[in-house]
């Protein structure tokens, strides 16, 4: 495991930590809110008060410790789960999932789920006509190594239409799913391929209104990470809120 | 503490030096999360047959009052006796998976498997709570709090910042076989959800 920054080694007098660890908020206009009319479905969902502050305890900044046993030996190859391969390119998506501090998260788990290469879901919600390919389910899961990296293979999702607004249309993502160490660190995100043409019409890319969080969404082609004859790779490093050196002192009672 | 005068406190990077990375931005679970990230025993924060294990089941409604058919709800609680099994957490609860997730049904519905958290320390006891669905592009937080410890909940000091007319939105009630817990994203009854 990570070595906290703050070691819990002093109590009180019922046995839990006297000092607990702080997670940074995350800077503004790196997250979307909650609340985007370009995305119509936030529309009826957002909540209309504002939030309230829930301060960092001990639940908090704990978290489930999910690792092995959750994951198969096939889980991270969605081109070997079925009788025979899928239709689509190839491809190698691996990144390494760190806190804001450059710590890495090691042993943890990371699910992912994602169309075909015709940009059909095996959901029984997805009506776009564009065949489900038989050898693909489009899910995977891999815990991170010991020094937080993971790799999957997988195709290469396509574009699909959804009917957000006139001629709308998803750029390529893979769906990410992470916990980190902490309740305040867990994270669904989206994965997004790098120069896709419909970035500029995608309005939940363009929810996150500051730049460079927004191009954090996007892998970058990964040229070392590529095998010949075989696959292309692809990096996407996932970074989770990073935590405070100063430790919040739990009330004697 | 607002979060924005935390960040006051803690100029980028100040307390670790050089390095620091922005963290990855939210984006929605999208329409199609049932095909990823529902478990077999997702809502088995418990094992089956644990004593005094329970249901909590509930529905996660949109500002309409319809069901949201495309969410779901992770809970994240202490065991009965207020501990973790997690390192920061020195009384270590070892194999206490206090997780639980359940993907909503066509109807909006979810159920989970547990029994009541402990008190942990100067707070009642209570579930962490966090809600996806399609038209969330970041999760939203909230707790559930049990009919059960009323003498807590006069000293907790979560519940006393939330305004008195909204506190029942954190309660769950109780059932023939548990506790239900309802979920309104928006609109009359809208549930207090947190920024942690």
């Amino acid at each position: 495991m990570v070595t906290p920054t703050t070691q819990p080694d002093a109590t009180l007098s019922n046995g839990a930590p006297a000092a607990l660890p702080r997670y940074r908020p995350a800077p503004p206009g790196s997250q979307p809110p909650l609340d985007f009319p370009g995305y119509r479905s936030t529309t009826l969902r957002h909540p209309s008060q504002p939030l309230l502050l829930l301060p960092q305890r001990l639940t908090e900044v704990t978290g489930p410790v999910l690792g092995p046993g959750r994951v198969g030996p096939l889980d991270h190859d969605l081109t070997r789960q079925h009788a025979g391969e899928p239709i689509g390119p190839r491809i190698i998506v691996h990144g390494t999932l760190r806190d804001g501090d450059g710590r890495p998260v090691p042993n943890s788990l990371v699910e992912i789920w994602q169309a075909n290469a015709g940009g059909r879901y095996r959901h029984k919600a997805d009506n776009w006509p564009s065949p489900l390919d038989p050898n693909f389910t489009g899910v995977g899961r891999a815990l991170t190594d010991a020094h937080g990296h993971y790799e999957f293979v997988t195709i290469k999702p396509g574009a699909y239409p959804w009917g957000n607004h006139d001629n709308a249309w998803r750029p390529a993502h893979i769906h990410f799913s992470v916990f980190g160490q902490a309740f305040t660190q867990r994270l669904v995100t989206q994965m997004y391929f790098p120069d896709d043409p419909l970035f500029a019409h995608d309005p939940i890319f363009n929810s996150v209104r500051d730049e460079a969080a927004r191009q954090r969404l996007v892998s970058s082609f990964d040229l070392e990470h590529t095998i010949e004859q075989w696959a292309l790779g692809f990096r996407f490093d996932i970074v989770l809120r990073g935590r405070l050196a100063t430790p919040f002192e739990e009330p004697h009672q | 503490m607002t979060a924005a005068e935390l960040a006051a406190t803690d100029p980028l990077g100040a307390d670790v030096g050089a390095h620091f990375d922005g963290p990855t931005p939210s984006q929605t679970v999208g329409p199609y999360l049932a095909i990823g990230l529902p478990w077999p025993d997702g809502p088995d924060v418990v094992p089956p047959g644990t004593p005094g294990a329970f249901r909590i089941v509930g529905t996660v409604y949109d500002g309409h009052g319809d069901p949201v058919p495309d969410a779901m709800i992770e809970t994240w609680q202490a065991d009965p006796d207020g501990h973790f099994d997690h390192p920061d957490d020195p009384r270590r609860a070892a194999g206490w998976r206090g997780f639980g997730r359940s993907a909503t049904t066509d109807a909006g519905g979810y159920v989970i498997n547990t029994v009541l958290p402990g008190a942990l320390p100067g707070q009642a006891p209570h579930v962490d709570v966090s809600v996806f669905a399609r038209g969330l592009l970041d999760r939203v937080v909230t707790r559930i709090y049990f009919p059960d410890h009323a003498e807590a909940h006069a000293a907790d000091p979560v519940l006393a910042s939330v305004p008195e007319q909204r506190r029942a939105t954190l309660l769950a009630v109780r059932t023939d076989d548990g506790y239900r817990f309802d979920v309104h994203l928006q609109g009359p009854g809208e549930t207090v959800f947190f920024d942690v």
